[in-house]
C-alpha cells in the first residue's frame, strides 16, 4: 500500500513536470504552429530551413543602413539584439502624437517620416516587412503583451466588433471560422484559432513574407467583403483586438505558415 | 545580388560525412503565371545549383520552373581535404551568385 501511494505520488510530480509552466496548461488556446503538418513545423523550427529569416536578414542590413543624408535605425537604437527586444509584443500601441493606435509597420514609418526624415516604406514592401521581421524577430518567444494604454480601450473594444460582425456577400464573421470552428476544414485546409504571435510570417502560399494585414485582406475578400485601405483605422483597431486574444501566446517571428 | 544563408561546419574530421544547407532567397517565377495586367509573367528562376570542393563538383542539381521560390537544398560531402566549398546558383536573366565557405580537416 506504501509503495502504491509513493508510486502514486510520483506519477503526480511526473505530470507536474510535464504541465510546466502551469499557466500554460491551463491555456486552450493553439497557435496556428500546433496544427500545421510535422514537416512545416520543422521548417519553422529551423532557422536555416526558414525562408522568412532572408527576410530577418535583410532587415538586420537596413537597420543599420544610412538612409540618403540621415542617420540609420541603430544611430539611436543602437543594437537591436538588445533595444528591441519585446518591443513588438505590444504593438499596435498608442501615438500620442497622432492621437490613434499605430501597428508596428507604421511606427517604423512615423519614425522614418519623424525623425531620419526619409519617404515612409509602402506598405508589403521589401524593405518594411524586412525591417518590421528585424524586429519582430527580437521578441521571438517572449509572450504577446499588449499594450495597457487606457486610450486604446475603446478602439480596441471598436476591433471586438468588427470581429463579431458578419460581413460579405456569404455573410460571415470572424468568430464562426475562428471561435467556433477552429481544427475543422475549409476545402481541404484545417482552419486555425487565427493567432497573431508570428507576424510578419512566410507563407508557403505566397511564397513569400507578408504582414498581418495581407492575412487579413485575404480573409476579407475569402468571405467576398471589401478589404478597408491599407492600415486604415478599421485594419489597425482589428489588429489591436486580435493581439489582445493571443494576448500571452509566444511570438515566433518568423512564423512559416501553409 | 540575392540574400543566401548557408550552414556549413568550419571544421571536420577526416573522412566525416558533412551536411551542408543552404537557402537563397529568388521569386522562382514559373513563366506560366498571369500578373496582375493579365499578361504571363516571363519566366524567372534558378536553373542549376553547383557546389564546389577545392574546384572539384561535389554535388549539382538542376532546377525546375515547378521547385519553390527561395529553395532550400541540402546534402551531403564527404570531408577529404581542408579548402574551400563555393556554392553557385545560376538561372534566367543572367542571374548568377557564388558564395563560398572554409572547412578545415584535421
Amino acid at each position: 500500500m506504501r509503495f502504491g501511494i509513493a508510486s502514486i505520488a510520483a506519477a503526480l510530480g511526473l505530470l507536474a513536470a510535464f504541465s510546466s509552466p502551469g499557466q500554460q496548461a491551463a491555456d486552450k488556446r493553439r497557435s496556428g504552429f500546433d496544427t500545421m503538418s510535422p514537416r512545416v513545423q520543422a521548417m519553422q523550427r529551423d532557422d536555416l530551413q526558414n525562408p522568412g529569416m532572408l527576410w530577418v536578414a535583410d532587415g538586420e542590413v537596413l537597420w543599420k543602413k544610412v538612409f540618403g543624408i540621415s542617420f540609420s535605425c541603430a544611430h539611436c537604437h543602437g543594437d537591436a539584439k538588445q533595444s528591441m527586444k519585446g518591443v513588438a509584443a505590444k504593438y499596435p500601441d498608442w501615438d500620442p502624437i497622432e492621437k490613434r493606435p499605430v501597428n508596428l509597420s507604421q511606427r517604423i514609418n512615423l519614425c522614418r517620416t519623424r525623425h531620419q526624415l526619409v519617404l515612409p516604406l509602402p506598405p508589403e514592401s521589401v524593405e518594411l516587412l524586412g525591417l518590421e521581421s528585424y524586429v519582430a524577430h527580437q521578441s521571438r518567444g517572449m509572450p504577446v503583451a499588449p499594450s495597457t494604454a487606457k486610450e486604446l480601450i475603446e478602439p480596441r473594444e471598436r476591433g471586438r466588433k468588427q470581429y463579431e460582425q458578419r460581413i460579405g456577400q456569404l455573410n460571415l464573421s470572424c468568430v464562426q471560422c475562428h471561435d467556433q470552428l477552429p481544427g475543422k476544414s475549409l476545402a481541404g485546409s484545417t482552419i486555425p484559432e487565427g493567432h497573431v504571435n508570428g507576424y510578419p510570417t512566410y507563407r508557403l502560399e505566397w511564397q513569400g513574407m507578408g504582414s498581418l494585414q495581407r492575412r487579413l485582406r485575404n480573409c476579407l475578400s475569402g468571405v467576398r467583403a471589401e478589404p478597408p485601405p491599407w492600415n486604415s483605422r478599421e485594419m489597425v483597431e482589428l489588429e489591436l483586438y486580435l493581439a489582445q486574444r493571443s494576448a500571452g501566446m509566444k511570438i515566433e517571428t518568423p512564423a512559416v505558415r501553409p | 545580388m540575392a540574400r543566401t544563408l548557408i550552414h556549413a561546419p568550419t571544421t571536420a574530421r577526416k573522412g566525416e560525412v558533412i551536411e551542408i544547407r543552404t537557402l537563397i532567397a529568388h521569386p522562382m517565377e514559373t513563366g506560366y503565371r498571369a500578373g496582375s495586367d493579365g499578361r504571363t509573367l516571363p519566366r524567372d528562376i534558378i536553373r542549376r545549383f553547383t557546389c564546389r570542393y577545392n574546384d572539384e563538383v561535389v554535388f549539382s542539381a538542376d532546377l525546375y520552373p515547378a521547385i519553390s521560390a527561395n529553395p532550400y537544398l541540402a546534402f551531403n560531402v564527404v570531408a577529404n581535404a581542408s579548402g574551400t566549398l563555393s556554392f553557385s546558383w545560376e538561372g534566367d536573366n543572367g542571374f548568377a551568385q557564388t558564395e563560398s565557405a572554409i572547412l578545415t580537416v584535421a
